[in-house]
């Protein structure tokens, strides 16, 4: 209750009072209206156990006809209340980030705003007990990012990313809006219990429940981006490293998993749509993990390394595996968000450099920054003890389940994961200094409000593992056993010594491509090159450039919207739109000149009126109405 | 009883809708008087027989429903339109004053 | 008889109020208005409205119709005024004037004015009869119109003062 509410009052309070305030104050403030939430989130979650009811809260009726009942209730189960962890946990310490990293901006208070905004509408989103408020969440979420993205907005590029995330969002979101008329036409309610219990008792079609959950799911692959909804996030780096951290590596992006882990009775009961979310994101992350192979600008290999991540979030979504899919995603959320801010500290550190072409052996001045930083690259390339090895492994053993085929598939993309994240690592970190000598001069530490939450995320990402870890290495499965009242148990049927081979095998090739990415970018020394030097084949040359989908949605869609847009404009705007509005204006103003005439002060003509008048009533009463 | 009947017959030897009908056409001709009349003493004069067609419509209806409060009625009626004209010629005179003309179009300028 | 008296009546009231209403000199439509009044007066005597009748020679016919002749010839408007409104403008008038006839006519037609009472009142026109009724129900409206009267002097009398420039 008090939980999503303080920070809409933080939002509310930035509206009216953003100017006044100072900068220390203002980004104290904030933060401390998502710290209070953490705070509470963490009293109700000790609240609940594993086998607690759900609390619902019911606010108020938001809309309330006949057939359509739609309360707006929030509902705090054990689902909903890790997410919730997660998001004001996550976002606290980003918040404390900010407040270094953005030091001495002319938005600083903005930026606030829209930050608490956003948690405001990403808590509601995790908290609906309904499909509606969820979507409302949704877009909410979507505004915040496109606020958040295009917040330097007097350059125009990041106007047009804004844009560009906006509008791709937007696309995903019809498809989730027919997918929930669908579902209302089909069930009558968007309550998740309701549906819960409704699912279980009716008798309807695969079919129908197939195109359901394929529609949810191509909303989720807009908000999430997966194939072929994913070219903004590259784009939406041109925010503020804080942003990129917060929503699109730790919570916005996560909001498609959270939908789908949401309504997992859907998603059980069609088959199909399971095998193509399991496709869509294994190719997904095969695609974004090669294309972020050949990228040179540290955001967008984070960017692309999210997508890559994400994908195999929905792989294991398709194979079932949702405790797997959900805990991946907490982990993911830790290193992610860690990376982000060591690379906005990084670039805070050389004064905006974000080309890793031009920086080297940074772990000779940012010593904290190049530790935190290795521990989330150790994480991400699911290196043990470490907590990606934990989730990551978890989604292998059951991808083997279904197929060897898929459990090759993922470790190859896995594999990948470690190439283009150590040819970061060793870029930046390590060999010849490529940074001017007036840049190198400049090179600082960054202060202690932007260490601290690397700091705190770090030691999350290295023992975060434990909350899920499997009874071969001793845990206990916390985290899938907490979860079960939503999410039924994956069973695995894994031998034990099955399991210890395939950690045996995934292990060793992380680290041969681990040993052969060094000998490439330590050893030789190679430094990857600008575009114009470089002599590689045309298959390198395609992977540089993305695979050239921008510029393939660009031409095909973009331009024939474009066009289609003039059209309209030229024919119907021009001729009929503005023909009736202006001439209703016109209409207005001829009528009331003529009819200004009437009043021209001669006495004998306002008595003939009064005269006429009485004459046209009286004919009417007794002729036509008696 | 005779008497009685004798005045009975006499008074109510007319049907009561030759009295409206009177009424209705000297009411008709006083708002003709109105509307036709250019100058202001005509117009009252007008007025003034369209208030004395109800005064007879009035007075006829008491005598045949015997009702004698139509005729107190037409007692105020006859005190308002004596107050009215009083008012009236007084204002006429003022305006003949500063126009020095009865023309009721004279005064035109409370317009658009 | 009394038929006659009312038919002839009631000629010289209509014959006397279009004349009035067309005659072109001032004067003469006041006289003519007048020659209605009595007629009208003559009626209500038929009626055995008597004090009505008598009220309304002295207050009509005495009164007001005097006050016209004064302001009358306070103006010089005896002499007769040529401008008339246009030919169209005074068939509309006729116009209305006729249809509002008309329309009103139909519907008397078309009225049915149910049974009179059997029994005439004969007492009702007599002046002590008016009286109890003027001073029972109407007593408030009777008061009030001696106030309404002292309103209108009072008015007459500010009209009629000369804007005092103060020095």
């Amino acid at each position: 209750m008090m939980v999503p509410t303080l920070p809409l009052i933080g939002f509310a309070g930035y509206l009216l009072y953003g100017q006044y305030l100072k900068e220390k104050s203002a980004g104290l403030l904030a933060s401390l209206w998502i710290i209070l939430s953490f705070f509470l989130t963490l009293i109700l979650f000790f609240q609940l156990n594993e086998s607690s009811p759900a609390i619902n809260v019911h606010l108020f009726d938001w809309i309330n006809t006949d057939d359509l009942n739609i309360p707006f209730e929030f509902r705090i189960d054990q689902l909903s209340i890790i997410m919730m962890l997660l998001i004001t946990g996550v976002g606290s310490l980003i918040h404390i980030y900010s407040t270094g990293y953005m030091h001495g901006d002319e938005g600083f208070s903005r930026f606030f705003a829209y930050l608490n905004l956003f948690i405001f509408f990403m808590l509601i989103l995790v908290m609906a007990n309904n499909f509606v408020l969820m979507f409302a969440g949704w877009e909410g979420v979507g505004l915040c990012s496109y606020l958040l993205i295009g917040f330097w907005y007097k350059d125009h590029e990041n106007n047009k990313a804004a844009n560009k995330a906006f509008i791709i969002n937007r696309i995903g979101d019809l498809f989730l809006l027919f997918g929930l008329f669908l579902l209302y036409k089909q069930f009558g309610t968007f309550i998740f219990s309701d549906l819960e219990q409704n699912i279980a008792g009716s008798m309807s079609s695969p079919e129908i429940l197939t195109f359901i959950t394929l529609l949810l799911f191509i909303g989720a692959t807009g908000k999430s981006a997966q194939i072929p909804l994913y070219t903004w996030l590259p784009d939406a780096m041109a925010g503020p490293t804080p942003v990129s951290a917060l929503i699109h590596a730790a919570t916005m992006v996560t909001a498609g998993i959270y939908l789908i882990v949401r309504s997992n009775f859907l998603f059980a009961l069609a088959p199909l749509t399971n095998e193509i979310i399991t496709f869509v994101g294994l190719t997904t992350s095969i695609f974004a993990g090669v294309i972020a192979t050949k990228q040179n600008d540290i955001k967008k290999i984070l960017a692309y390394s999210t997508i890559s991540q994400l994908g195999l979030m929905f792989f294991a979504l398709g194979l079932g595996a949702y405790g797997a899919a959900f805990f991946h995603l907490l982990t993911h959320a830790f290193f992610k968000a860690l990376l982000f801010l060591g690379a906005g500290s990084v670039i805070h550190g050389l004064h905006g450099e974000q080309d890793i072409r031009n920086m080297g052996n940074l772990k000779k001045y940012m010593h904290y920054t190049h530790l935190l930083f290795l521990i989330g690259v150790l994480a991400i390339i699911a290196l043990p003890p470490f907590s990606g090895f934990y989730s990551k492994d978890n989604i292998l053993s059951l991808a083997y389940i279904q197929s060897p085929i898929w459990w090759i598939a993922a470790l190859f993309a896995g594999l990948l994961t470690v190439f283009y994240m150590l040819r970061l690592y060793f870029v930046v970190f390590w060999g010849k200094e490529r940074m001017s000598q007036d840049t190198i001069n400049k090179i600082h530490e960054s202060p202690w409000s932007m260490l601290l939450p690397l700091l705190i995320l770090g030691i999350l990402s290295v023992f975060g593992g434990w909350i899920n870890a499997p009874e071969l290495l001793l845990g206990n499965k916390w985290l899938e056993h907490f979860i079960s009242p939503i999410v039924s148990i994956h069973p695995s049927h894994l031998p034990h010594s099955t399991e210890w081979i395939l950690m045996a095998v995934s292990m060793g090739s992380i680290l041969l491509v681990a040993v052969m990415t060094y000998q490439k970018y330590v050893s030789k020394a190679h430094v990857p090159l600008i575009e114009s030097n470089a002599k590689d084949g045309s298959f390198v040359n395609l992977i540089r450039n993305k695979f050239y989908v921008d510029e393939l949605y660009e031409s095909v869609i973009g331009k024939s919207f474009l066009k289609l847009s003039q059209f309209f404009n030229s024919i119907f705007e021009n001729q009929v739109v503005r023909r009736i509005t202006d001439g209703t204006g016109q209409l207005s103003l001829y009528v009331s000149e003529n009819i200004r005439k009437t009043q021209n002060g001669f006495i004998s003509y306002y008595l003939f009126a009064m005269a006429l008048g009485v004459l046209g009533i009286l004919t009417i009463f007794i002729f036509f109405a008696l | 009883m005779n008497d009685v009947t004798q005045l009975q017959d006499q008074l109510r030897l007319v049907p009561l809708e030759h009295y409206v009908f009177l009424c209705i056409v000297l009411f008709c001709i006083g708002l003709t008087g109105v509307l036709l009349r250019r100058n202001l003493i005509n117009v009252f004069l007008s007025i003034e027989l369209m208030l004395n067609s109800i005064n007879l419509l009035a007075v006829a209806f008491s005598v045949y429903y015997n009702d004698p409060n139509a005729q107190a009625f037409v007692f105020f009626i006859m005190v308002v339109a004596a107050a009215e004209v009083a008012v009236g010629l007084a204002m006429l005179v003022m305006i003949y004053r500063n126009v020095q003309t009865v023309d009721i179009n004279a005064l035109n300028n409370l317009k658009w | 008889m009394t038929a006659i008296l009312f038919y002839l009546l009631s000629a010289i009231c209509i014959i006397s109020s279009i004349l009035m209403i067309f005659h072109k000199n001032a004067m003469y439509s006041v006289l003519f208005l007048l020659i209605c009044f009595f007629s009208v007066a003559g009626l209500y005597v038929m009626l055995n409205a008597q004090f009505l009748a008598i009220v309304h020679i002295i207050v009509y016919a005495g009164a007001i119709m005097v006050l016209f002749l004064y302001v009358i010839m306070f103006l010089n408007m005896s002499t007769p005024i040529t401008i008339r409104k246009s030919k169209l403008v005074m068939g509309i008038a006729v116009f209305t004037g006729s249809s509002l006839c008309f329309v009103l006519v139909t519907a008397l037609w078309a009225t049915n004015f149910g049974q009179n009472p059997a029994i005439v009142n004969q007492d009702i026109g007599l002046a002590s009869t008016l009286g109890k009724v003027l001073f029972n129900e109407f007593l408030i409206p009777f008061e009030v119109s001696s106030v309404l009267f002292l309103s209108s002097m009072v008015g007459i009398v500010i009209f009629n003062k000369k804007e005092q420039k103060d020095e």
